[in-house]
């Protein structure tokens, strides 16, 4: 499984604040992830389009970022705390 | 060091207290405060609310701080950020930087403050009206944050 998690704007967009999905055979990248979301809903697919940031186990990642069963994987806005 | 979020007040005598007591053979501390302003570009606001990544925000914090201390020689340093809503003229932030002379004292808390808003999981929504909007990445901190990212 894979635990995905979003905050702020990607939260109440998708409405869903954390979820586990299988992972699929051959999925082992945040970018491969996205698509799998993506296919989810229209509201997925708009958070997703626009810039959304990502961390793979609270570490800052991009589309390229390695991901493997039992990761938790966050899709958040840019920040803006300070 | 110390990387703390909370939605408690913010108490900053108690932080530089425990920044000084932390900073052995300092010369120097610099603290900085954020306050939250009671307007925005459209007109008056009546507070914010901050939501954050639990685990990751403290952990990012304390990398940030890590860096600066690295980077600037820092003997101690702390950040403390409030979650949940604060109200307006309430600290949001708190960051204390110390070393032994003041010149990097000031930078690294110029630094930490920078990097913060660029790299920190927190995201603020501004209340107005009975309404909340989220506040949009600002292009001025992108660049105060890349300044320092090209130093290097």
């Amino acid at each position: 499984m894979i635990n995905i998690k979003t905050f702020a704007q990607v939260r109440e967009i998708t409405g869903e604040d954390s979820l586990a999905l299988p992972l699929p055979d051959g999925c082992n990248t945040v970018s491969q992830l996205k698509s799998i979301l993506a296919a989810r809903s229209a509201n997925w697919q708009q958070v997703l389009a626009d810039g959304v940031l990502c961390a793979v186990n609270q570490e800052l990642g991009d589309d390229d970022s390695q991901i493997k069963d039992n990761d938790e994987v966050a899709f958040f806005p840019p920040v803006t705390g300070g | 060091m110390f990387a703390e979020v909370t939605d408690a007040a913010l108490d900053e005598q108690a932080y530089n207290t425990r920044l000084k007591a932390k900073a052995t053979n300092a010369g120097a501390i610099v603290t900085f405060t954020g306050l939250v302003r009671d307007y925005n570009n459209e007109g008056g606001i009546d507070g914010i609310s901050l939501e954050h990544y639990p685990g990751m925000t403290e952990a990012a914090m304390m990398k940030l701080l890590e860096q600066a201390k690295m980077q600037f020689d820092l003997r101690s340093a702390g950040i403390v950020h409030r979650y949940g809503f604060v109200g307006n003229h309430e600290p949001i932030v708190w960051v204390g930087c110390a070393a032994s002379h003041r010149k990097a004292a000031f930078e690294a808390a110029e630094f930490v403050m920078d990097m913060l808003k660029k790299s920190v999981p927190l995201w603020k929504k501004e209340h107005q009206d009975g309404d909340a909007t989220w506040v949009a990445a600002k292009a001025s901190d992108e660049e105060a944050a890349m300044k320092w990212l090209n130093q290097k």
